[in-house]
């Protein structure tokens, strides 16, 4: 899970991490009542989840309360990378001597939370990593033992020379890995720490993101979850406990597990289709699920034609097929239905779905391709009317 | 022969009373696993199926001195149940839990690694060895005993890949899914090293998906140090970068972790990957066969290179007890197994 820059700034400011001070504003009126209680320069800041802000135009300075009235009035509602900017964050505006970055990640292969620091900041970092790697320093914590003062220090002394600035950085670093562990972490990054004239080292941007299997233990952080910023249909499947991404195609797929999941809708593309989604139902068979998926996927107007491929384990084929045929009655599906269920009372499942008008294979590559051309027949149809 | 569960794995059940422990101790059970316990705290003395249960795993342990553990219990026990496990003395713990933060996971991989113990998971399906024995969730209808190692990110996929394998005539040696999470406790490199150690295993399939950088890793291993072929399948072609694809793990971040790279990485040492699942036994086929008419090639060549492959296989894999008649016969094995290009290639280096 993500969260904003200004959620993540507040969980640094209980840790002791130095941010410069800011509030969040939905409207105008808020972001000048803000602006004008601080009395100085500031910054305005577009809070959305998405990486380039800056570039796209959603990060101004404001010289004073007219300036931030006009920057908060372009910026909330812009569209930066599809995502619509529904709030800004006002912080003071400082002034900065250098930029460093310093980032905290679950490392897959050292199987240990890996620190990163590097002295060139304030871009993006993934592209120091790919243009000049020796710019980028890194330290795989062991997990049972925890960072160590020294090793912050070490760090640290990558940034900067002067011990002053290096004390203040280790402390910043020691208290990162602590909020890393503290809300379960993948990813905890500040781009960029910066020093200013009068030799204070501060986080004036602050990126967070959740292991979403920490969640359960967070609920403050759950909390958090900005609604506006997430696609609808995701919401809702989340809500119904399925495993499910939007995509742009036009075949809506259901699928039990997630790596048959993914193969299927490679498939889709492989045979020349267009998966419309990812959905997994999980491991647990019940019948409402299935529902819930299909309501999920008949919202999409793309959608020209389902799949629905079950590789019955622990999940039962009956319990599936009877998840389809009320999905039949109670949604009235009006794009034709390619099914393929195999595996753990596969027999018992056909017989159920015999009550029903629809398509069904034996096997993966024969459903997909079966879906394909329904899909294709049915959009020439509607093109055809127009 | 078999990877890491036999005849001779003991299995005990951390939650075995709740829905799903209970219907799984069965199920292997019936397959004929030796679940000789379970354990739920505030339970002991009960049974459940005939399977006795104890309150602790220390008890358990030292009741039935069982060697391997397997994990159903939510996510928020799971790595106490692992912990617990591994100071029972448990040497091969299976975690089937899905939703264990990534954090706790990293120092449990190293508290286990320093003691010598094998994790398999969390978030999969467990492994079964055809005929043998069954630890997790795979259907035992679905797979047969034959020459094929098999091991998957995956759940359901797998059981796909088995399936296609199944039908087409080709049974499997062992088939293990080491889970969909970042942060596992057995990753492709260890499984694919036990399967060229397996004199049983003539070939092996071994499925990935989108994020991390393990099957890069493992191609690089297979081309080192292989000899048996390897057949690929990547899953997540189609994934949009950024999203998490169901398995915590299967995420395309920062640019890194595409099906494109893998595909390339395996392909680039020799690992043919099939576009569908179904074309899986075609490939392994057509590996087989390759690898056969080599061996007939460089027939004179291979006796060095067999000597040295047997005492591995010995020490890894094979009980005591076994009779001679058999011993002879798997001796005679890696010979055929052992591809004399790459050997020669290696010694040159």
């Amino acid at each position: 899970m993500k969260i904003h820059e200004y959620q993540a700034k507040e969980i640094f400011a209980a840790h002791g991490i130095p941010v410069p001070q800011g509030e969040v504003a939905e409207n105008v009126a808020d972001a000048v009542a803000i602006a004008e209680k601080y009395g100085r320069p500031v910054m305005v800041k577009s809070q959305v989840h998405v990486g380039g802000r800056g570039k796209a135009g959603g990060v101004q300075f404001a010289e004073n309360v007219e300036a931030a009235r006009v920057w908060a009035q372009k910026i909330l509602g812009m569209d930066i990378k599809g995502l619509k900017v529904n709030k800004v964050l006002i912080t003071e505006a400082v002034d900065i001597v250098t930029e460093a970055y310093v980032g905290i990640i679950i490392d897959r292969a050292s199987k240990a939370p890996v620190i990163m620091v590097s002295a060139a900041g304030g871009i993006d970092i993934e592209e120091v990593a790919a243009k000049t790697p020796e710019k980028i320093h890194k330290l795989a914590v062991d997990p049972i033992l925890g960072l160590k003062a020294y090793q912050a220090r070490e760090l640290a002394s990558k940034l900067y020379r002067d011990i002053g600035l290096i004390r203040q950085a280790a402390d910043i670093i020691m208290k990162l890995y602590k909020v890393f562990w503290a809300v379960d972490a993948s990813l905890v990054e500040i781009n960029p720490l910066i020093t200013t004239p009068d030799g204070k080292v501060l986080a004036i941007d602050a990126k967070l993101n959740i292991d979403d299997n920490g969640l359960y233990r967070h609920k403050e952080i759950e909390a958090m979850r900005d609604l506006d910023a997430e696609e609808p249909s995701e919401v809702a499947a989340r809500e119904g406990d399925l495993s499910f991404v939007k995509l742009s195609g036009n075949i809506g797929c259901i699928v039990n597990g997630a790596g048959l999941a993914m193969a299927t809708m490679d498939l889709v593309k492989y045979y020349g289709g267009d998966p419309a989604n990812f959905l997994d139902i999980g491991g647990s068979s019940n019948p409402q699920k299935v529902l819930t998926a299909m309501r999920i996927i008949l919202s999409d107007s793309n959608v020209r034609a389902i799949l629905i491929n079950i590789f019955g384990g622990i999940t039962r084929c009956d319990d599936v097929a009877n998840g389809i045929v009320m999905a039949y009655e109670e949604l009235k599906p009006e794009v034709p239905i390619v099914v393929r269920l195999t595996g753990t009372n596969e027999k018992e499942a056909l017989k159920i779905l015999k009550k029903v008008d629809l398509e069904s294979g034996e096997t993966l590559d024969q459903v997909v391709k079966k879906a394909i051309e329904l899909s294709e027949k049915e959009y020439h149809q509607v093109g055809g009317a127009v | 022969m078999s990877i890491i569960i036999d005849k001779r794995t003991k299995v005990i059940v951390q939650g075995i009373t709740g829905r799903d422990g209970s219907f799984h101790a069965e199920q292997m059970k019936k397959y004929g696993t030796h679940v000789v316990g379970g354990v739920t705290p505030g339970k002991g003395g009960q049974k459940i199926n005939g399977i006795p249960i104890f309150n602790s795993m220390a008890e358990a342990v030292a009741a039935t001195k069982a060697n391997t553990s397997v994990i159903y219990v939510p996510p928020p026990f799971a790595i106490d149940a692992i912990y617990e496990a591994a100071d029972a003395g448990i040497k091969l713990i299976v975690c089937i839990t899905e939703g264990v933060p990534a954090n706790d996971m990293m120092p449990v991989y190293h508290y286990l690694k320093h003691r010598g113990i094998r994790l398999i998971g969390p978030n999969c399906p467990g492994l079964i060895s055809p005929g043998k024995s069954k630890v997790g969730i795979m259907p035992g209808t679905i797979v047969k005993n034959g020459p094929i190692g098999v091991v998957s990110r995956s759940g359901t996929l797998t059981y796909e890949a088995i399936w296609a394998l199944t039908s087409a005539g080709l049974g499997q040696t062992t088939c293990i899914g080491i889970g969909g999470d970042q942060i596992i406790g057995t990753n492709f490199i260890d499984t694919l090293q036990m399967f060229e150690a397996d004199s049983s295993t003539k070939a092996v399939v071994m499925i990935g998906e989108i994020g991390g950088s393990d099957e890069e890793e493992a191609a690089k291993f297979v081309k080192k140090h292989m000899t048996k072929p390897v057949v690929g399948f990547i899953a997540g072609r189609s994934a949009p970068p950024g999203k998490r694809m169901g398995h915590a793990g299967a995420i395309i971040s920062g640019g890194s972790g595409t099906a494109e790279e893998k595909v390339k990485a395996l392909n680039g040492a020799g690992i043919p990957v099939a576009a569908s699942p179904t074309e899986l036994p075609t490939l392994i086929k057509a590996a087989l066969d390759a690898k056969k008419k080599k061996v007939v090639k460089g027939k004179s060549k291979t006796k060095d290179a067999a000597k040295k492959a047997k005492p591995k296989a010995k020490s890894k894999s094979k009980p005591k007890s076994k009779p001679k008649a058999k011993a002879k016969k798997t001796a005679a094995k890696p010979k055929k197994a052992t591809k004399p290009g790459k050997t020669a290639k290696k010694k040159s280096k």
